[in-house]
């Protein structure tokens, strides 16, 4: 069944989805049992990376690319001429099992281009996750995307097979979505999300109430945006990201800079190379809401709507606030700490433990990790020489560290993207 | 100066702490059997390895160290750096010696040294879980070759026995040459005095393959390919991320 001709459309397949930028398999461990195919490692692995640098995790694949829809942004819309095929459910199952016996893949991340209708395309995905779990016992990581417009009915059960459901937003605003996509509007976005949201909670209360309840989607949920295709300022992307991550199923919002897959499109931009450095400040900044406590609109609002390209959002956020610093490494509380430039989640973390054995120095600093060279403007410690912000002012620290060469450290970051759920 | 010699087992230094609190002396150097002995050693003392005793300070350490600083001195030992001994028994010391627990103090050389190696070894455990690639053999067997830089696929063992639990495998450490072998039952080491025929440069023989499995093969590095987004090429991060050292064992980058 598998044969020669699957190769051609393997590749039709792939590069229809391969600009879904999620990554990531990990935010569930599922265990392993005997006599049974797989196990999803909480931790998520990368068995690959491609040219791009980025991590391969998952097959990520459609079903089909096929599509009745037009949206503008997407290669797949029914306007364009390209190649299109099909996998058979049974075609993608094998495929998906032997690549995982291989150690090639953590499992299948399935999406599909819109066929028929969105119930008729849906509830083929579901055959598909369903076959893996049911006729082979899979037990491998399954990431599904969600049809917008498919029926509760079908959400519900595949969120009994996926470990997660995601459906993306791809537009931060409804207008611009309308317009670059006439058969969506926030509503087929927003409906099965709510959907998916309900049943995880459900599935808890369940787990709770019974002990052999199903679990439903385990890893939760996330979604997509799309950068730079439409005017959207960072502040309306990052105020959509805030409010969907106070959601409490939301796990993930992923960034994906535009490229002009279809550059006859005069809705859209056609920029030289995809928007790479404001999708990474996004991430950073995404990262500052997550693990960093800050409040979004401390990172963006109305007198700076963009993030600064330059230089990265924490760093601009310490310019505009001298008035916190300096910030002493020996009496700081974490949450302050995590405020300095140069120190992360980890070298916070060890330098609240460390500093219960002996008072901290730069050189202690330098060891734990800290970044020295960008924080020594902004902290008190012993042995620090340099002079600080409050004192310098912001546009000189700016310029010591906007140096080239100063500090960089931005490119490793589409890795973390993928360990982290 | 005081040598205390050790068979180079971690049992061995472990027995070394034993001895050294036992006897109130404390060695200069810890050298392992079989290394010459330095200069101007006037005392040597021979450790011989004991279970109990070394069960003993493992004990003692499982009181009053978490079960990650735990898991970092066993993984240090694995690195089989010619420095490890004297590093684990310097923490052990430590550990001991000490009223409150050490395990977060950065700032102290050995807890640093552990840690740090600890660590190395972890990722290169971890990198043996990303880059192992299985070959499916003519009989059934899904083989893969490997040669990692510390000796971690004993740690690895336990993460394949799980997950390919329905499969009967072969690991095999090239450079060290030896592997395990799993029947769906038991995992069992395999020793190959000699490289096994029909393998070359770490993959098979295609007499020795499955049928499909060159198409599989293909079928992946179709997949590898075209995955890769053409505005975003980034050789320099692509080569970070997966180490030219492990190409040579991955299909998609023969
Ligand atoms: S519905 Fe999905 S696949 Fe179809 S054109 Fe829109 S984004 Fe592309």
């Amino acid at each position: 069944m598998v044969n020669e001709s699957m190769i051609s459309k393997l590749r039709v397949l792939v590069e229809a989805a391969k600009y879904d930028v999620s990554c990531a398999s990990s935010g569930v461990s599922r265990r392993s049992h005997a006599g049974q195919l797989g196990n999803a490692a909480a931790w998520g692995i990368c068995h690959s990376f491609s040219e791009d640098g980025r991590c391969i995790s998952l097959l990520k694949i459609m079903l089909t690319n096929h599509c009745m829809y037009d949206c503008a942004y997407c290669v797949n819309r029914r306007s364009n001429d390209v190649p299109r095929a099909t996998f058979s459910v049974s075609e993608l199952v094998e495929l998906t099992i032997e690549f995982y016996r291989r150690n090639y893949i953590e499992g299948l991340f399935l999406s599909s281009g819109v066929v028929r209708n969105p119930d008729y395309t849906m509830e083929r995905l579901v055959r598909v996750v369903k076959d893996l779990r049911q006729k082979h016992r899979f037990n491998g990581y399954i990431h599904l995307k969600s049809i917008p417009g498919a029926s509760r009915e079908l959400v519900d059960e595949a969120g009994l097979y996926a470990d997660r459901l995601s459906v993306n937003v791809e537009i931060p605003n409804e207008q611009s979505l309308r317009m670059l996509a006439p058969e969506k509007d926030f509503k087929s976005v927003f409906t099965p999300m709510a959907y998916i949201q309900q049943g995880i909670l459900q599935g808890k209360e369940d787990a709770r109430r019974f002990r052999h309840a199903l679990r439903f989607s385990p890893s939760g949920q996330s979604t997509q945006m799309i950068v730079g295709a439409t005017p959207d300022s960072d502040r309306d992307i990052l105020r959509l990201s805030s409010a969907l991550y106070a959601r409490p199923t939301m796990k993930r919002v992923y960034y994906s800079g535009y490229i002009h897959v279809n550059r006859y499109d005069t809705r859209l931009p056609v920029p030289a190379t995809p928007p790479l450095v404001r999708e990474n400040r996004l991430y950073q900044a995404d990262w500052l809401l997550r693990y960093y406590y800050f409040q979004v609109d401390e990172i963006v609002d109305d007198s700076f709507p963009n993030l600064d390209l330059d230089i990265d959002p924490k760093l601009a956020w310490a310019l505009r606030h001298p008035e916190f610093f300096p910030v002493d490494v020996n009496k700081a509380c974490y949450e302050e700490l995590l405020r300095v430039p140069g120190i992360g989640v980890k070298s916070a973390q060890r330098m609240v433990m460390a500093r219960r054995f002996s008072s901290l120095g730069m050189q202690e600093l330098k060891k734990i990790g800290v970044v020295v060279k960008k924080a020594r403007y902004f902290i008190v410690a012993p042995g620090q020489d340099s002079r600080l912000l409050p004192d310098l002012g912001a546009a000189r620290v700016r310029s010591l560290l906007s140096a080239p060469g100063a500090v960089r450290k931005a490119e490793g970051l589409q890795l973390k993207l993928c360990f982290e759920s | 100066m005081r040598v205390f010699v050790h068979d180079g087992s971690f049992d061995g230094v472990l027995t070394a702490v034993f001895d050294a609190y036992s006897r109130r002396a404390f060695p200069d150097v810890l050298s392992r059997e079989g290394e010459g002995l330095p200069l101007f050693c006037d005392e040597v003392h021979d450790v011989h390895t004991d279970e109990a005793k070394a069960g003993r300070v493992w004990r003692a350490l499982q009181k009053k160290l978490s079960a990650r600083s735990l898991a970092s001195l066993g993984l240090c030992w694995f690195s089989e750096q010619p420095g490890a001994a004297g590093w684990i028994f310097r923490y052990v010391c430590k550990v001991v010696d000490s009223s409150v627990s050490i395990e977060g103090n950065w700032a102290d050389k050995d807890v640093r040294t552990v840690l740090q190696w600890g660590r190395k070894v972890a990722s290169e455990r971890e990198r043996l879980l990303q880059f192992l690639r299985f070959q499916k053999m003519a009989d059934g067997v899904f083989f893969a070759a490997v040669e990692p830089l510390y000796n971690v696929l004993p740690l690895a063992v336990s993460h394949f026995r799980a997950r390919f639990n329905d499969q009967v495998w072969l690991v095999y450490d090239v450079r060290r040459r030896y592997g395990f072998y799993y029947d769906r039952a038991t995992v069992e080491e395999v020793s190959f005095p000699e490289p096994p025929e029909g393998l070359k440069g770490g993959w098979l023989d295609p007499s020795l393959s499955a049928k499909d499995e060159r198409l599989f093969q293909d079928l992946w590095k179709t997949y590898f390919k075209s995955v890769a987004i053409r505005e975003r090429l980034n050789v320099r991060l692509h080569k970070q991320n997966m180490p030219v050292r492990f190409w040579k064992y991955l299909v998609e980058k023969r």
